[in-house]
């Protein structure tokens, strides 16, 4: 017991020491679990989130549009390629991993359980989604564990452009037809409450935080974070004459942070039960992809084996 | 094919120029039709790597294509955008081959279809390099690297199903014999083509249909696949006769701006 102690006891000096934790470092069990539960959610997350924007490829309105829609989504899955690789640094192989994904145990952000209804849902998936999500994995670039906080750099370079186009989609729609400033104003009120969901339950409420702030996985709470977001997006929302569909969103002179009102955490809840619009269809497309693309899979292995027979012969 | 820069401009000859603003359509639908097609995958495909690969590939496709239709309606001089071209013509419009528009069906099928396109488009691509329309020309040759990083794609594919399992064999084999019959209408020769011929813009295609063959014959010999025979060629996609696939693909590429005529998006 003494020497498990003692590790943990250095274990935790080289966290404070800000020093980064790699694959064949000593952890404690219970930090590297909780590693390949955040990284494979991360990385369902980036899978599973090309399929509502995925939807619009064949509709998108211009070419150009469609051209940068194209290369949004590939990105998203270049960035689960990346995640995948960093759990299995953990020893957890990409196919156990996505095992999980396609039988449901494994959880995938909840916002991508929402339908993209219109072209304007693009636009907003872009500038609240992954603007969202940029807030995460900026912080996640500094997390303890090397793979992930180096997977999260490559990554975060790419986010900032999927924001910015999300957002210009949206500000050219504000500027347009009545009929597209509906469609803007319309997918914002849908998107903006389930959004403010993906920082997660109020620090109150989120039972892992306490030990991943400890290992600086985490660095700021779900609620620092939600703030940042919400302090930035209303600006950006008032440039293009959209409004954040919260009657109580109010500026706080005192603390110079917006207020807002309650989230429904039924509803997140509920999404996160399996309740949420699009929940079935999204594992049902993924589990359909893995199912059809067996075949494929097989071909691969079989002709990697004869080749590498053919050369050792 | 003459040499670049020897003075004639076929868009000062209006038959010439209607001829070119033709060829460069028929160059684009071709790739805009099949970008779309890849882009329908998005999501969707067998493992990850392919998802991007796919993605990649329809990216490099609309880029060439959307080069073409710019360099189209500045032929035609009419004021008309690319977006114009690709959105607001009908069915009948489209000059694309058949064997674009052909649906995913499995992989077999996608990467059959994009190798047969991969076959023509790198020697076609190549040989653009050296039209006399000093724009085409550098068209292809920033298409030319894409072209051959697209063949070796899905002729590596090709290479694995057909060398992989039965079952990858069989379905390689069906898609095939499935879509040789839209190969011929790739290497025919009209009147449009003649011209374009003529003015040293574009190859014989019988120059082309020669590399095809070459490459046609050594990827499915390592694939130890059957090259089907040259039964009825399918055409008519160059005229705008399409199958019924297309008006699909089109009412769904269009909606938006069916829907909202004259909005900006
Ligand atoms: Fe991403
Ligand atoms: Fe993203």
């Amino acid at each position: 017991m003494t020497d498990v102690t003692n590790l943990e006891e250095r274990f935790q000096a080289r966290i404070d020491a800000e020093q980064k934790i790699e694959p064949k470092d000593w952890m404690p069990e219970k930090y590297r679990k909780t590693l390949v539960r955040q990284i494979s959610q991360h990385a369902h997350s980036e899978v599973v989130g090309m399929l509502p924007e995925g939807n619009w490829i064949t509709r998108a309105p211009s070419l150009r549009r469609k051209a940068i829609l194209l290369a949004k989504v590939q990105d998203e899955a270049g960035h689960g390629l990346y995640l995948y690789s960093a759990c299995e640094t953990l020893g957890v192989t990409r196919e156990k991993t996505i095992d999980d994904l396609l039988s449901g145990k494994a959880k995938y952000s909840s916002i991508f359980n929402y339908p993209t209804l219109t072209w304007a849902d693009i636009g907003a998936v872009g500038w609240l989604v992954d603007g969202a999500a940029i807030m995460n994995q900026v912080m996640l670039c500094r997390t303890s564990y090397g793979p992930y906080a180096r997977a999260m750099v490559r990554i975060c370079k790419e986010e900032s452009f999927h924001q910015r186009q999300g957002y210009e989609i949206m500000s050219v729609l504000a500027k347009g037809t009545p009929e597209q400033k509906e469609m803007a104003q319309d997918a914002l009120n849908r998107w903006w409450w389930p959004s403010l969901m993906m920082f997660g339950p109020s620090d109150a409420n989120s039972p892992n935080s306490a030990d991943s702030m400890k290992w600086k996985i985490k660095r700021q709470s779900n609620d620092e974070l939600r703030q940042i977001f919400i302090d930035r997006t209303v600006q950006q929302a008032e440039v293009i004459g959209l409004t954040i569909p919260d009657p109580e969103l109010k500026w706080n002179e005192a603390t110079k942070h917006y207020d807002w009102g309650a989230i429904d955490w039924t509803e997140f809840n509920n999404v996160v039960a399996g309740n949420g619009p699009c929940n079935k269809e999204r594992l049902a497309a993924r589990n359909k992809a893995h199912d059809e693309g067996a075949w494929v899979r097989e071909a691969a292995l079989a002709y990697a084996a004869k080749k590498a027979k053919k050369q050792a012969a | 094919m003459s040499r670049p820069g020897t003075g004639f401009d076929p868009r000062s000859d209006p038959i010439m120029s209607t001829a070119l603003f033709t060829y460069a359509l028929r160059l684009g639908d071709d790739l805009l039709i099949l970008s779309h097609r890849l882009g329908e995958w998005c999501g969707h495909g067998p493992v990850l790597e392919e998802d991007i690969a796919l993605a990649n590939r329809a990216l490099d496709h609309i880029g060439e294509a959307r080069n073409l239709y710019d360099y189209a309606v500045k032929v035609e001089g009419k004021g008309r955008t690319e977006d114009d071209l690709a959105y607001l013509r009908a069915e009948r419009q489209f000059v694309n081959t058949k064997l674009v528009e052909q649906p995913n069906g499995d992989y077999a099928h996608t990467i059959v279809r994009s190798f047969l396109f991969d076959a023509y488009h790198l020697p076609l691509a190549e040989a653009l390099t050296r039209s006399s329309d000093a724009q085409i020309a550098a068209i292809a040759a920033k298409a030319v690297k894409e072209a051959q990083y697209h063949l070796k794609h899905s002729s590596d594919w090709l290479i694995r199903f057909g060398d992989g399992t039965e079952e990858s064999h069989r379905r390689a084999q069906e898609a095939l014999d499935a879509l040789w019959t839209y190969t011929g209408e790739l290497f025919v020769q009209d009147d449009v083509h003649e011209a374009m011929v003529k003015a040293g813009i574009a190859p014989d295609l019988s120059t082309i249909k020669q590399a095809f063959d070459a490459t046609v014959d050594r990827v499915l010999a390592e694939a130890t696949l059957k090259r089907p025979a040259d039964g009825y060629m399918m055409s008519g996609g160059r005229q705008g006769k399409h199958s019924e696939h297309l008006g699909f693909l089109l009412a769904e590429m269009q909606y938006l701006q069916r829907a909202y005529p004259g909005a900006e998006w």
